[in-house]
């Protein structure tokens, strides 16, 4: 097959091309420049798209003998990935930039240019199975509990995956950097890649008090509506968040207290006592399913952040949302998080949350908090 | 590299010997770096004392814009501008950024027509008005991209008649134009562009001028660059430039009568591909009567180098193309520079009147004397194709927000 390889200039995608290349495939590696304005140098664990990475990942297709090309997509970049993360938080979303850049970049844009390109398929090293089953290729975790990346992937659908390739599924980020050494792939011993690669000194908040300027407003108890405090721009509070609430008054027992609402309409940020947080009935917007829609109530598993435990649900469908009650409350579910549903290993699909509630309150059991509009419960 | 610059590196190799010494191997090391200033001097028409042997000739070229607008200055202070062609190699523009960035100067950014070649008008306005306050003009003898040959004994005229210096950067056009170095006040060369060694160049400049340095140090080369003479590679530099040279009439005739098989078979294929660039075929092109002009001694008439040819590929990005022709074993070069990592529409281009969209779908192919006939057949088999596919591929990634 011929194979388009997307090279980070990180040891995951340098592997993986290279497991590409030892398989017979025609292999062509490109890098993608996100970032119009790249610094020269990574800091630490943080950023991405440096010329340094893409250096490294020229390094690495000069290793492996295979062509290397950069592609620009820093204006898709900014405008569907970017500029969406910076919307959703205006909005008093939580958002996943790295879903959006799945589903809008790297199994989107340059999925279309590589197939116009006559190319087979894409490889990355993302830490995640494709097993087909009869016609159908199912996306599943990796072996590598700890380095899973099928919950940023479950947006992808049939298409996507057939034209997909992630070789490092089957092992663990242990075995992948002992083979990056091995094949004397000097990137084997580069650090981990965390938080938003946009955000190059891991500060969400301050960056996004740049882009959104200071709109000081009202931190408020959720329960008695008493004004607690001051904030700069609800925006920058994601529901579950406990630092930086800056408020003078303890709570009267003494218990910590946590943003269980962000009201951008009104600019109030919402606190109580962590008994708040907990929900136990997700919705969400219109499905992605990943092969096809599996019925209109099930049982499976509910995942909602990238490092989440699954936590066992029924699930009802529809064509335009998904409702999922968790066996179980949980707490910090925020609008804007993925929500991925899995059979055992095997990711079914993913719906954007647009709500999350608590239907039997034990204290509290007349005022179910609607965490998209908190002002309704106050 | 040429066979004769082989040899004269690889014997050089062998020996020991700074030509900076004055013991015995010193003194040989330092007679084959004079042997060789004399024949780079032969080749171009100047004076041994002329040249100053650089790193390359990107160091040559900062030695001339840097040094001169410098020492220009510290000799009158009203000297204080310079003034460059738009569509210049980076390593003419740069210095010269870098120049009012750091330093305050004045620059006339001179423009070029739609074909890359200097704009004379331009230059005359510029000249009439600031001529006692230019230190430097500095126009690229051919251009890399489009390879327009510029008229350097008409801007010569126009430029040192009204007392201001002259460079140009010869990098590209030594070996297959007619350079005379007299025609300048300093000239850039190149060794691999010779067919000699990389990290090897000169900078030809006249006895009376005395470009500040840009390296300090032992006092080599008039005192206007210092450092140990790499004395294999400015060895293996003559040699190829003298080959070069006496060997430039052949050679570009054959290479232009490829290049106009390669455009017109490309033009054929692809009808709506636009040739970028001087016009090519007749008298001008290096064809059959070339050779005519040149022996009556009246110097080269061509107005585009030989091998140079230059397209843009309407609905195709340049980057696509490159991909889909360098999978069917055809190399090319998109002619954009990468600025931090990522693809620039060429600044050439945009000089010469070109959008953005068309300066990113545009291709160039460089002939040189290992080029045969069957590399143009092998790219008029993939072109076809790569060009229907590129622009499949074009329609996929329209720049969102651009």
């Amino acid at each position: 097959m011929r194979i388009l390889a997307a090279l980070s200039g990180g040891v995951d995608s340098a592997v993986a091309a290279a497991r590409a290349v030892e398989s017979g495939h025609d292999v062509v590696a490109v890098h993608l420049a996100l970032s119009r304005n790249p610094a020269s140098h990574r800091t630490g664990a943080r950023g991405c798209c440096t010329l340094e990475d893409s250096r490294d990942a020229r390094r690495v297709a000069d290793t492996l003998g295979i062509p290397f090309y950069i592609w620009d997509l820093s204006g898709r970049f900014q405008a569907e990935v970017i500029d969406n993360f910076i919307d959703e938080y205006a909005q008093g979303h939580t958002p996943n930039p790295c879903i959006r850049c799945n589903e809008s970049i790297k199994f989107s844009a340059v999925l279309d240019r590589a197939m116009a390109l006559d190319f087979d398929a894409v490889c990355t090293g993302h830490y995640a199975r494709l097993i087909d089953s009869g016609d159908t290729r199912q996306l599943h975790r990796s072996v590598d509990s700890t380095k899973d990346q099928s919950y940023v992937l479950a947006v992808l659908d049939q298409q996507q995956l057939k034209r997909s390739m992630f070789p490092l599924g089957d092992s663990l980020k242990t075995e992948v950097r002992r083979e990056a050494t091995e094949r004397g792939l000097l990137v084997a011993a580069k650090p981990e890649s965390f938080d938003v690669c946009f955000i190059s000194n891991g500060n969400t908040a301050a960056w996004l008090t740049e882009k959104l300027g200071s709109h000081p407003g009202d931190v408020r108890d959720a329960v008695t509506g008493d004004v607690l405090g001051a904030h700069d721009g609800a925006y920058a509070f994601t529901v579950g968040q406990r630092r930086g609430l800056g408020l003078a008054r303890p709570s009267l027992d003494g218990e910590r207290r946590y943003v269980v609402g962000v009201d951008t309409s009104t600019n109030t940020v919402f606190v109580g006592l962590g008994h708040l947080l907990d929900v136990d009935e997700i919705i969400t917007g219109e499905p992605r399913w990943c092969g096809g829609a599996p019925g209109e109530h099930f049982e499976a598993l509910a995942q909602i952040r990238a490092h989440g435990e699954p936590m066992p649900c029924d699930v009802w469908s529809t064509e335009d949302s998904l409702r999922v009650t968790l066996h179980t409350p949980a707490r910090g579910v925020a609008p804007g998080q993925s929500l991925v549903v899995y059979d055992g290993t095997r990711a079914l699909g993913s719906g954007t949350i647009d709500s999350a509630r608590r239907r039997r309150l034990a204290a509290l059991d007349s005022s179910p908090l609607s965490t998209a509009t908190p002002s309704t419960s106050v | 590299m040429r066979p004769e610059a082989v040899a004269a590196m690889t014997a050089e190799l062998e020996r020991v010997g700074n030509a900076s010494s004055l013991h015995a191997s010193g003194r040989r090391a330092r007679r084959v770096v004079e042997e060789s200033r004399e024949r780079v001097a032969e080749s171009l028409g100047v004076r041994p004392s002329d040249v100053v042997f650089t790193s390359g000739g990107t160091e040559a070229d900062n030695l001339a814009i840097k040094g001169l607008f410098w020492s220009g200055r510290d000799a009158d202070d009203s000297r204080t501008a310079l003034a460059v062609s738009a569509a210049e190699h980076h390593a003419v523009l740069d210095p010269t950024q870098w120049l009012i960035d750091h330093e305050g100067a004045a620059v006339c950014f001179l423009p070029v027509d739609s074909t890359g070649r200097l704009d004379l008008d331009g230059l005359r306005e510029c000249i009439s008005e600031h001529a006692s306050q230019l230190g430097l003009v500095s126009i690229m003898w051919a251009n890399n991209e489009v390879g327009a040959i510029s008229p350097i004994a008409e801007i010569a005229d126009i430029v040192r008649s009204r007392g201001v210096l002259l460079h140009s950067d010869a990098v590209q056009a030594v070996g297959w134009v007619d350079v005379d170095a007299s025609l300048v006040d300093a000239l850039t060369v190149s060794g691999h562009k010779v067919g000699g060694p990389l990290g090897v160049g000169a900078l030809v400049v006249g006895r009376d001028l005395s470009p500040t340095p840009l390296l300090h140090g032992g006092g080599q080369e008039r005192d206007i660059r210092s450092g140990t003479l790499d004395v294999p590679a400015v060895a293996g530099f003559a040699a190829a430039l003298e080959a070069a040279v006496s060997t430039r009439l052949e050679r570009s005739r054959a290479i232009a009568a490829l290049r106009d098989n390669l455009i017109a078979r490309v033009l054929d294929a692809v009808p709506d591909a636009v040739l970028n660039g001087p016009a090519v075929g007749g008298p001008t092109s290096g064809g059959p009567t070339l050779g005519r002009a040149d022996l009556n001694g009246s110097g080269d008439s061509a107005l585009r180098l030989p091998g140079n040819a230059h397209f843009t590929f309407p609905g195709c990005e340049g980057d696509a193309l490159l991909m889909l022709l360098d999978a069917a074993g055809v190399e090319c070069s998109t002619g954009s520079a990468c600025q931090a990592g990522v693809p620039q529409p060429s600044h050439v281009l945009l000089a010469m009147g070109a959008d953005d969209a068309s300066a990113r779908g545009s291709l160039r192919f460089s002939l040189g004397h290992t080029s045969t006939a069957r590399d143009v057949d092998e790219l008029i088999a993939a072109l076809t194709p790569s060009v229907d596919r590129a622009r499949r591929a074009g329609l996929t990634t329209v720049p969102a927000g651009a």
